[in-house]
């Protein structure tokens, strides 16, 4: 189940934004503060969230993270068969 | 106000247009051209998730809670983080197996058992009902408001209720879209293209009313907080605590609950897994669709908070400002707009939602009663198709009817909210079985009955039964007392735990009962042979392969009976189609003479576990088939001896491509001894050839002058003259050969010593003056004023020289012929060049040129050389670190060069 690095980022990211969606990080938040004008406490939620989806975006999306899975994906290919040694040569 | 007729027009424009969408993308389908079969489509058809009660129940929630309509989304965004892990699992199982709902997965991995079947449908059914019946009210709700003045809905008897109309058509799209066809992989393309295209619509309408009140109605965000900070009533709708302490364990229990049901909620699973096209969609719906949702919640705090102050608190009902406040500040045309993007939500939710409850009653309830009450298996060559469809569309109609009655009977007491919330619950129940299931092996199907039972009745118990008494059905002492009047079973507080909300309570406790007993029966024993075998399928799918998969079956069977059985359940064309495919597939000529052995079997349990259900196909597959129950020891052998199958192929896949490599190899040695053998046979054929020429005329001389005594002096002079020469020919001849021998096997002796390039090249031309001039060819020779001096065996780079010129004297036409020997010189070494007019080389020889015993085929010119003299002249110049070339593209002639490096070290000697 986790063995790419691709799926072990993808289970950080979760434990992440579980630990920062709940008790008690997400209380950090609770200020009487504004930023441009929109109040801080919602403001930090929707970031939060929009940062989150961007990071599973681009590990899901990043085509070097692809090639790692499928390479976790298929245990059972084989590297190509070298090429025949050269003919002896005179 | 609206007009009546406006809105039904508007509605009803809405509905056929939906209809040409599907219809649409059915036939863009049948072409081939699908248009869900993409990653967009797919993560917008998941947005089926955010209904009625996203797009008004939000509102309302935002404008007395503040935040606290967020966690249903968090959860499902949290639940995305995992998906390419979890989901795609899901999938991969649903499409190995034919899985076509979640009741059937449950029933599938606990050992296709139709009690745990037709219990996870009830439960779904129970749970689902008064969703249905929500998405119905908030329509009937949101009509009333427009263009009723007061906007309150009064009781109208169901012939002129537009919800009971709604229904009806939502029904006929169902019907149409979701229960048209069988097919084996339960997929409706056109109901999937047009719950996307309804997302689109529901996304729009909502961004549209929020920027309308954001921007319209006030002056932007910044406005619109400063001027909700200035009421101290809607202050704390900005904060997290609110006045009091924060409920963490109502907020973790929400995440957690909407977690679970943006999965098992059937109509989730029916999109997700069921409908996926390709697992690679996953890829991008997994943040595309958190995406979506971030959007639509994007001004669902700015429309409750504009609401708020538009109308003043209390003044108006909250879930409805997405149509009041358009509604109220004149924007008829966006309050309609508005209306239609919330009936497009909950339109999505009831098709999906009635066409994955529906096949799980045919399947999962109605069928395997059908096949126990009419003998259905043992009568003939009947066609169920037909029947089959018959009871889907009854199904699709039932649901939807009891989702009106129960939207008159209760649908005034609760408000949205409550209503999805109780619904969540339910299939939340599903979570541990089928996640259990995915991951542990242990679970039995005792144990999954269990489980669900436990937790299905502590559901019922805690969140039910309050909210039916809250409707005033039932005596509220009962809540507030307990049965009985004993405390310690009081629905919201049982056992005197107090401290919760009712349905973080009712969380806690059913989840408890359900994974304690699910957990618990499944210890007690161990599982038996056909639960280890699902088992293994499921936990394990992702190290399997269609090819090398274990098949848990043994008996008897009959070809003849396993093909009229898929004749009679999946209809005949559509049977002998797969079963001829399955035929080839295997390499038999066609469907009759199929062997019934227990891939054969297997195959037609497969197929037919889409159309009817895994636990149905079972008991079908049973009831023509001879069976052997398989104990959990014959599971491991079978699972031991597919994996010992799959280790020997592999085996000997290895060994195979190691052996096709050695023959390879050996086969290229082979044939290059085989051409150094015909070039030593020409060689020894040509070099016979050459001695016997001056053999021949040597003793053809001798013998005459034996025999004639009285010769001429001058005569036997010119002869004796001749013999001389024919055997110094002779002798040059053995001599190359004696060469080559030596410098090929290193023996040679190299005599290095300061070579004045210049110098040589002037000696070489001078001593083959003769020869160019008996055959009337110039000779012209480039030197530069002063050559670098070399480190090289002075007498060998004259013979390549000397091979290099009679070469070109050889080939240069007679007369006419021109010879260019040039010199040149730089920073690295030394260039020699011989060019002729000559016919130069073929195209092609280039290399072979080189190649020892090589002649070219040019006629008797040729006749004199050995064959050796380039190879030889090679040999030379690579022994003194440089290199020998036939300069490419010089036409018309040949032109041949060496090139030596300059010595390293000024002085020293080079002897090897």
């Amino acid at each position: 189940m986790l063995k790419g690095l691709g799926s072990q980022r993808l289970v950080a990211l979760f434990v992440g934004g579980w630990v920062l969606f709940n008790f008690p990080l997400l209380g950090l938040w609770d200020r009487d503060a504004t930023v441009w004008g929109i109040p801080l406490f919602p403001l930090a939620l929707f970031l939060l969230w929009g940062g989150l989806i961007a990071a599973l975006a681009w590990l899901m999306e990043w085509p070097e993270d692809r090639l790692a899975n499928r390479n976790a994906e298929r245990p059972d290919d084989r590297a190509e068969a070298p090429p025949p040694p050269a003919p002896p040569q005179e | 106000m609206l007009l009546p007729a406006l809105v039904i027009a508007s509605s009803f424009a809405y509905l056929l247009l939906l209809f040409a969408v599907a219809y649409w993308a059915d036939r863009r389908a049948q072409t081939g051209r699908s248009v869900i079969a993409n990653p967009w489509t797919y993560a917008l058809s998941l947005a089926v998730y955010c209904t009625a009660w996203t797009y008004f129940g939000s509102v309302g929630r935002a404008a007395s809670g503040g935040v606290w309509f967020l966690p249903i989304y968090l959860g499902p965004t949290l639940v995305m983080l995992l998906g390419w892990i979890v989901l795609r699992k899901m999938i991969r199982i649903a499409k190995a197996y034919r899985i076509t709902s979640i009741a059937d997965f449950v029933a599938s991995r606990y050992g296709k058992s139709p009690l745990l079947a037709g219990l996870v449908t009830l439960i779904a059914v129970v749970g689902i009902v008064p969703y249905i019946a929500l998405q119905l009210k908030a329509v009937s709700a949101g009509y009333a408001l427009l263009t009723v003045p007061g906007g309150v809905a009064e009781a109208a008897h169901w012939s002129r209720d537009s919800a009971f109309y709604v229904a009806l058509v939502l029904a006929g799209f169902a019907m149409v879209f979701g229960a048209r066809h069988l097919d084996t992989t339960e997929r409706h393309e056109g109901m999937v293209a047009a719950i996307a295209f309804e997302s689109v619509v529901k996304l729009v309408a909502f961004l549209l009313v929020g920027f309308f009140v954001v921007y319209g109605l006030f002056d932007g965000l910044g406005d619109l907080f400063a001027r909700t900070q200035a009421v101290p009533q809607l202050q704390q709708l900005l904060r997290l605590e609110q006045g009091g302490q924060f409920a963490w364990a109502q907020w973790f229990g929400l995440m957690l609950l909407s977690m679970f049901s943006v999965v098992f909620l059937p109509r989730q699973f029916q999109v997700m897994v069921v409908e996926n096209v390709r697992e690679d969609h996953l890829r991008r719906a997994v943040w595309v669709f958190p995406l979506y949702m971030l959007l639509i919640n994007l001004f669902v705090l700015p429309i409750a908070l504009g609401g708020l102050l538009y109308f003043g608190p209390g003044q108006a009902n909250a879930e409805n400002f997405v149509l009041s406040l358009p509604l109220a500040a004149g924007q008829h045309a966006l309050a309609l707009f508005a209306f239609v993007g919330g009936l497009s939500a909950a339109t999505g939710m009831v098709i999906v939602e009635t066409v994955a409850v529906s096949t799980m009653v045919s399947n999962e309830l109605v069928l395997p009663l059908l096949l126990r009450w009419r003998h259905l298996r043992s009568s003939g060559g009947q066609d169920f198709t037909r029947l089959l469809l018959g009871i889907r569309r009854a199904a699709i109609l039932g649901v939807l009817v009891l989702g009106y009655v129960y939207f008159h009977l209760a649908g005034e007491a609760y408000a949205l909210v409550s209503i999805g919330l109780i619904s969540f619950a339910a299939v939340a129940q599903f979570a541990p079985v089928v996640l259990g299931g995915m991951y542990w092996k242990g679970g039995t199907r005792l144990g999954a009955l269990a489980g669900l039972l436990a937790g299905f009745l502590m559901w019922a118990y805690t969140l039910m039964l309050p909210s039916i008494a809250k409707s005033g059905w039932l005596d509220m002492g009962f809540i507030a007392h307990g049965p009985w009047g004993m405390a310690w079973l009081r629905p919201e507080q049982l056992l005197g735990l107090q401290g919760f909300d009712g349905l973080t309570h009712s969380l806690f406790w059913s989840m408890l009962a359900n994974v304690v007993a699910y957990v618990g029966v499944s210890l007690w024993r161990a599982p038996s042979g056909r639960e280890a075998s699902q088992a293994l399928l499921f936990v394990d799918v992702f190290e399997r392969t269609a090819g090398s998969s274990p098949v848990f079956w043994r008996g008897r069977a009959n070809t003849q009976d396993l093909l009229r059985l898929c004749e009679r359940f999946l209809g005949a064309a559509k049977a002998r189609a797969l079963l001829d495919g399955y035929a080839q597939r295997v390499g038999v000529r066609n469907a009759q003479a199929l062997r019934p052995d227990a891939r054969l079997v297997q195959f037609v349990e497969t197929q037919l576990a889409g159309a009817v259900g895994s636990a149905s196909a079972r008991a079908l597959v049973a009831s023509v088939a001879e069976e052997e129950t398989l104990s959990p020891e014959d599971v491991l052998r079978i699972l031991d001896e597919a994996s010992q199958i799959r280790a020997y192929s592999r085996a000997l896949e290895d060994k195979s491509r190691s052996l096709e490599q050695a023959t390879a190899e050996l086969r290229a040695a082979n044939e290059q001894l085989q051409s150094l053998d015909r070039l030593k046979d020409d060689f020894m054929s040509s070099v016979t050839h050459e001695l016997r020429t001056p053999l021949t005329s040597i003793r053809a001389l001798a013998e005459l002058m034996q025999d004639d005594a009285g010769m001429p002096q001058a005569q036997r002079q010119q002869f004796v003259g001749i013999i001389v020469a024919e055997t110094e020919r002779l002798t040059r001849l053995v001599n190359q050969v004696l060469d080559m021998a030596k410098i090929e096997s290193g023996h040679a002796e190299w005599h290095v010593a300061p070579v004045d390039m210049r110098a040589l090249v002037e000696r070489a031309v001078a001593t083959t003056a003769e020869v160019f001039r008996e055959r009337a060819a110039q000779v012209q020779v480039q030197l530069p004023d002063e050559a670098p001096v070399l480190q090289a065996d002075p007498d060998r780079i004259l013979q390549v020289l000397l091979n290099l010129l009679s070469n070109a004297a050889k080939f240069v036409p007679s007369p006419g012929g021109q010879v260019q020997v040039r010199l040149t010189s730089d920073a690295q070494g030394v260039t020699v060049c011989v060019q002729d007019n000559g016919p130069g080389v073929q195209p092609g020889h280039e290399a072979m040129i080189f190649d020892r015993f090589h002649q070219t085929d040019l006629g008797v010119q040729v006749a004199h050389g050995t064959g050796l003299g380039l190879p030889i002249s090679r040999h030379i110049a690579e022994h003194f670190g440089g290199r020998l070339w036939l300069e490419p593209s010089v036409q018309p002639g040949a032109c041949f060069c060496f090139w030596l490096p300059l010595p390293t070290e000024p002085i020293g000697d080079k002897t090897p």
